[in-house]
């Protein structure tokens, strides 16, 4: 038995292609089996058939029973992609979206709501602080008809209701302002993430330090630029990049609220494209190749920000070095 | 600076931090806080800096009343026990802060910080971080950045507890003389008595949020008005016993069923007049062991303290520590016998646990 575990042992810097070493690493594999298989299963393979699809020309309109009339196609998907007349709308709408919900809701207004909640009386602020997680908590389909029915046309909806009794004119919102809407209804649920981070951020900030602030002169704004700021910086940048990449795929609330429209894209998404191409076109036309190509691309996309992110904000660095120092 | 605290109250809800204490500080005046944890020492510090507003009474900061005056405006310095040294700045940047605050110049900045450098001997290190500084380092940082701005006040909370006991004692020193040269009125809070006892030139002893006893370590340590103090101050401990004192013929005893000690008149009328027994305090440097002693007891274990013994003696069922000299080489078992110094005992009413002696 002893001569087992010694041989075992011994064989472990030989790589693990070597029969015993594999003996010996089957125990870790074993306990990372069940998460390894769910990983494969529902994200490694999906992708993998996915940048299959969009190498193919599989679509409703050629769909039989036999799958093997479905062709392959090479990059020509990604070529009519490029040649789309309004994929460069849809792109430079994915943009907009992105960093304005991004910088004026998922993260400036996440962090004033929790500098706020954090300064004013605790049990208030917790009061507070759950009133802005409603949206997220709320089914996505509850919450915009909730909205549709306050944005809605005079005499139904709740704001032109208040229109009217003030004697104003009445508007219909969707159409003269659909991307005022589709940035605030998914701007208050993006809110409470980035809050939640930075309140408990701010939270295990030690309170000598926040005492000393106060002590060696400072203000409780100077306290919250010169301390409590550059003290959240990973979480903060945790926050952007984390909100850009679930920005940059979300639709479900745009589908909802103005599904792409009014008009032709004019609040169409990306990842709302991938979509309507690939499971949810004109006439019942699901072009699954051409939708997978845009999909390929917003992971593409996704991916390289990611890097991006990561090397600007040194993101190694960021985690290696103790940030907040023990006693 | 003159402080002055005078019936400051402050309350958590139902939970008292601190109540009624009333307390004037000297311009240039040392005072140490002392109390065990939860005894309202802290509070009355923050309250003091102006992190909490008192719920009721008044502090002034010479004629000035502060109690409403944000910490910012009061020119105080403060140390705390886990440093607070901002990590993300240099040491000079940690020192320079309260200056960059007061929009000192950059020029003058440069210069004041480098002098508290040099005078905390850290010179050398203001480039470092403080996660690349040792405790001791880091403290003198923290007390950098409290004298920097000239302040008026100087506050410490418990500033020594988290460094180990040799540096411990050389910080002690430091500070004591940092103080007396510069003359700033400087408030310690400490549950450890011999800080107190060794830097304060007055202890305020403070238990469960009120005030036991304002005064310098000497009358503290021989004349104290509660039991309370008594048994805080001094280490080891005092001793307390259950007496009767009687008198008689002129002659005081405090006795009970296995002591039978003559006390001096002085000392014996006070607790001789009290209506039943009493609480007899004495320090255990007052207890001999003498073979002329008049009360003879068992030890029951010793404990060598290297410079001395600290030998616990049982005399029927009490028991008295006492110190003494190591060539003696007690042992636990030896019956001996023990002579008490009664011109230094103590009594207290044990109803109010208030000093029969002084009031």
């Amino acid at each position: 038995m002893s001569e087992q575990a010694k041989s075992s042992d011994s064989s472990v810097p030989r790589g693990i292609l070597g029969s015993n070493a594999l003996k010996s690493y089957l125990g870790a594999y074993g306990f990372m089996a069940p998460a390894g298989i769910l990983v494969i299963v529902f994200f490694l393979i999906p992708v993998a058939i996915v940048l299959y699809l969009s190498l193919t020309n599989l679509a409703s309109s050629n769909f039989t029973s036999n799958l093997a009339i479905m062709e392959f196609i090479g990059l020509k998907n990604y070529q009519t992609l490029l040649n789309d007349q309004f994929a460069r709308k849809i792109f430079f709408n994915t943009i907009f979206y992105v960093l304005v919900t991004l910088s004026i809701f998922n993260v400036s207004l996440a962090l004033l709501v929790s500098l706020l909640t954090t300064h004013i009386d605790r049990s208030a602020g917790f009061v507070f602080r759950a009133l802005w997680i409603l949206p997220r908590i709320t089914s996505p389909v509850v919450y915009i008809l909730i909205w549709k029915r306050m944005i809605a046309e005079a005499p139904f909806g709740i704001i032109n209701q208040f229109n009217e009794a003030l004697g104003q004119p009445t508007y219909n919102y969707i159409s003269t302002n659909p991307w005022v809407f589709v940035v605030v209804v998914n701007g208050f649920i993006g809110v409470s993430f980035g809050m939640i981070i930075f309140t408990s951020a701010i939270e295990s900030i030690p309170k000598d330090l926040l005492n000393a602030s106060l002590v060696d002169g400072s203000s409780k704004l100077q306290r919250i630029r010169y301390v409590i700021m550059p003290l959240i910086r990973w979480p903060l940048l945790f926050v952007v990049t984390y909100q850009t990449l679930s920005l940059l795929t979300s639709f479900v609330e745009i589908q909802l609220l103005t599904d792409g429209g009014p008009g032709l894209y004019r609040t169409e998404v990306w990842s709302l494209t991938a979509y309507h191409r690939a499971l949810s076109n004109y006439f019942g036309n699901a072009q699954w190749g051409y939708g997978s190509a845009f999909a390929v691309l917003l992971v593409m996309i996704g991916v390289v920000l990611a890097v991006i992110y990561m090397r600007v904000f040194r993101f190694d660095e960021l985690i290696a070095e103790p940030r907040v120092e023990a006693l | 600076m003159k402080v002055t605290i005078d019936n400051l109250s402050k309350k958590f809800g139902d939970v008292i931090g601190v109540e009624n204490l009333t307390l004037h500080i000297e311009d240039g005046e040392f005072v140490a806080f002392l109390g065990p944890s939860g005894c309202g020492k802290t509070t009355t510090l923050l309250t003091l800096a102006g992190i909490y507003k008192p719920t009721d009474g008044v502090i002034r900061f010479g004629e000035r009343v502060v109690n409403t005056v944000q910490p910012k405006d009061r020119n105080i310095g403060m140390v705390f026990q886990s440093y607070a040294l901002y990590p993300h700045m240099t040491v000079f940047q940690n020192i320079a802060y309260p200056l960059k605050l007061k929009k000192v110049s950059k020029a003058d900045q440069h210069d004041r910080v480098r002098q508290v450098a040099n005078v905390m001997g850290i010179g050398e290190l203001l480039d470092r971080r403080p996660g690349q500084l040792s405790g001791g380092q880091q403290q003198r940082v923290a007390l950098g950045r409290a004298l920097v701005k000239e302040p008026d006040v100087l506050l410490f909370d418990e500033p020594l507890s988290n460094l180990d006991a040799r540096l411990r004692l050389t910080m002690r020193g430091e500070i004591k003389h940092l103080q007396k040269d510069l003359g700033i009125t400087s408030i310690y809070v400490t549950h450890d008595q011999v800080e107190a006892m060794t830097m304060a030139d007055r202890i305020a002893v403070m238990s469960g949020g009120h005030l036991q006893a304002f005064d310098s370590p000497d009358e503290l340590y021989d004349r104290p008005k509660t039991q309370f103090v008594a048994g805080f101050v001094g280490n080891p401990p005092m001793n307390f016993v259950d007496v009767s004192v009687q008198a008689s013929n002129g002659r005081f005893f405090a006795e009970t069923e296995s002591l039978r000690l003559e006390v001096q008149a002085a000392r014996g009328a006070p607790p001789a007049s009290y209506d039943g027994p009493v609480v007899m305090g004495i320090r255990p440097e007052d207890i001999q062991i003498a073979s002329n002693g008049s009360v003879s007891g068992e030890i029951f274990v010793v404990e060598p303290l290297g410079r001395e013994d600290l030998i616990d003696v049982r005399v029927g069922r009490h028991s008295f520590l006492l110190l003494a000299d190591t060539e003696d080489r007690h042992q636990a078992g030896e019956r001996v016998s023990l002579a008490f110094d009664m011109e230094q005992a103590q009594f207290f009413d044990p109803k109010t646990e208030k000093s029969l002696l002084w009031q």
